[in-house]
């Protein structure tokens, strides 16, 4: 059956859909969708085809569109979607996660939300408020700008009340009871300045598991990159090699343990590419030595950057993968980054690309 | 009867919502009420929980700046407007 390679690509002015066939070589783009509505994070899940993208109107507020016709019809729920009357206040919702018949989204304050019927209506799940941090992290005084709250959730590969969640600016955190108890997992990470208390405080970015081994987890931090061997509870810096050690994305080959992909920037008020050179970095050894790939990639006065959810990796044996910039390029590599193009240029800010591969 | 002046960043998000709509209330949240009553939805997208307007959405009544609670008379216009910015 010939297959459909699908990115879903979040923006600034609304979602986009950019579509190839499995050779992955001409594209065709779709969009602006979502009524051009600020996208966060726009993802499919693989089960049902729908497409989920949050988003937040600085006008009309956050919400969840979906598209159960890769991006045909889209509609949009709010409902249920914001925190009772009182301390919190629901600004926007950033991560979608879809596993296990669930869709879940972080959100800003910091909190979970899911819906168990396909987006149409939503629940409050946690706001971690027996977790060390939580007054910090919902104090408007210690928030950075563009504040996030909960950026990400991560899906157990089996376990459907299993997940993880990062909170902006404090770390990881593991329910096993689908959010009515937490644990920080932190432990081994770095931080670059003083901590309250050594369980949190660490500026998770970006938190990915290799679909080959449960058990290795990679991600980009604030502060370096890390490798976990114990399902993400322990880490070990593997910075060395790398150009610097600030970045925001991460990607886990599909099939093989050891390779995982990083797009290294600037640290401070630039975070673009260093040197004005465009490049994706991979660990074939877990993070022992990495590899430069920039073959296709602009290599002069091309000062770009990729943010939390701005580079995806398909599932095809041969392993595409995928970055779209805050500038509104995507580049798109069919052979495990060896060799990039260019496949969409003028794009509003890119805020997140995602993959499926789909039957055509 | 009032007459409601919409944003135009609303209508497409509801079907068969237009620019103008007439409703019969006496306070600018009933207004609202009205609208959710008919497209569900709508009053989350102009009220923040309390009930409260949202940050970058004004009301005014007869040309006058308005909140949830100013009365309304019959014939009154009530124009909700999104704050003018972005880029």
């Amino acid at each position: 059956m010939a297959k459909r390679v699908v990115l879903t690509v979040g923006t600034r002015k609304g979602c986009f859909l950019l579509e190839s066939g499995d050779a992955r070589r001409d594209w065709q783009v779709r969009g602006p969708f979502c009524d051009a509505w600020p996208i966060y994070h726009a993802a499919i899940d693989p089960e049902t085809g729908t497409v989920y993208a949050s988003a937040a109107s600085e006008w009309h507020g956050a919400g969840v569109w979906r598209s159960r016709d890769l991006g045909e019809s889209w509609e949009m729920s709010s409902e249920g979607l914001q925190y009772p009357e009182g301390e919190l206040k629901l600004s926007k919702v950033s991560g979608v996660s879809i596993a296990h018949g669930k869709v879940r989204v972080g959100a800003e304050a910091a909190g979970v939300f899911e819906s168990g019927d396909g987006g149409a209506t939503w629940s409050l799940v946690s706001t971690l408020d027996d977790q060390p941090g939580r007054g910090s992290w919902n104090d408007p005084d210690k928030q950075p700008p563009g504040h996030l709250g909960m950026t990400a959730i991560l899906p157990h590969a089996e376990e459907p009340d299993r997940y993880m969640i990062i909170v902006q600016g404090y770390g990881i955190f593991e329910t096993r009871d689908g959010g009515g108890s937490w644990e920080p997992c932190n432990t081994g990470l770095r931080a670059e300045w003083p901590l309250e208390d050594e369980r949190v405080g660490y500026c998770v970015h970006k938190l990915v598991r290799s679909p080959a081994d449960a058990t290795r987890y990679f991600q980009q931090n604030h502060c370096g990159m890390h490798r976990s061997d114990d399902g993400g509870h322990t880490w070990t810096e593997v910075t060395d090699g790398l150009p610097t050690d600030f970045g925001f994305v991460a990607a886990a080959h599909p099939h093989d343990r050891d390779s995982f992909y990083v797009i290294p920037l600037d640290p401070g008020h630039g975070r673009t590419m260093p040197d004005g050179a465009a490049a994706v970095w991979r660990t074939s050894d877990a993070g022992s030595t990495w590899q430069r790939l920039s073959s296709g990639l602009p290599q002069q006065n091309a000062h770009i950057g990729v943010l939390r959810e701005g580079l995806a990796i398909d599932s095809l044996d041969e392993p595409g993968l995928y970055f779209g910039t805050s500038t509104g390029q995507v580049f798109a590599s069919a052979d495990a980054g060896e060799t990039w193009d260019e496949i969409a240029s003028y794009l509003p800010g890119i805020s997140s690309v995602e993959v499926a591969v789909v039957e055509a | 009867m009032a007459e409601l002046h919409l944003p135009p960043t609303l209508p497409s998000l509801y079907t068969d919502l237009p620019r103008h709509v007439d409703v019969d209330a006496a306070t600018v949240a009933e207004a609202i009420d009205r609208l959710e009553d008919r497209w569900p939805g709508l009053r989350d997208r102009l009220c923040e929980p309390g009930p409260a307007l949202r940050r970058h959405i004004n009301v005014y009544v007869d040309r006058e700046r308005a909140g949830l609670d100013t009365t309304l008379e019959p014939g009154s216009r009530v124009d909700v407007i999104a704050a003018i910015s972005g880029g």
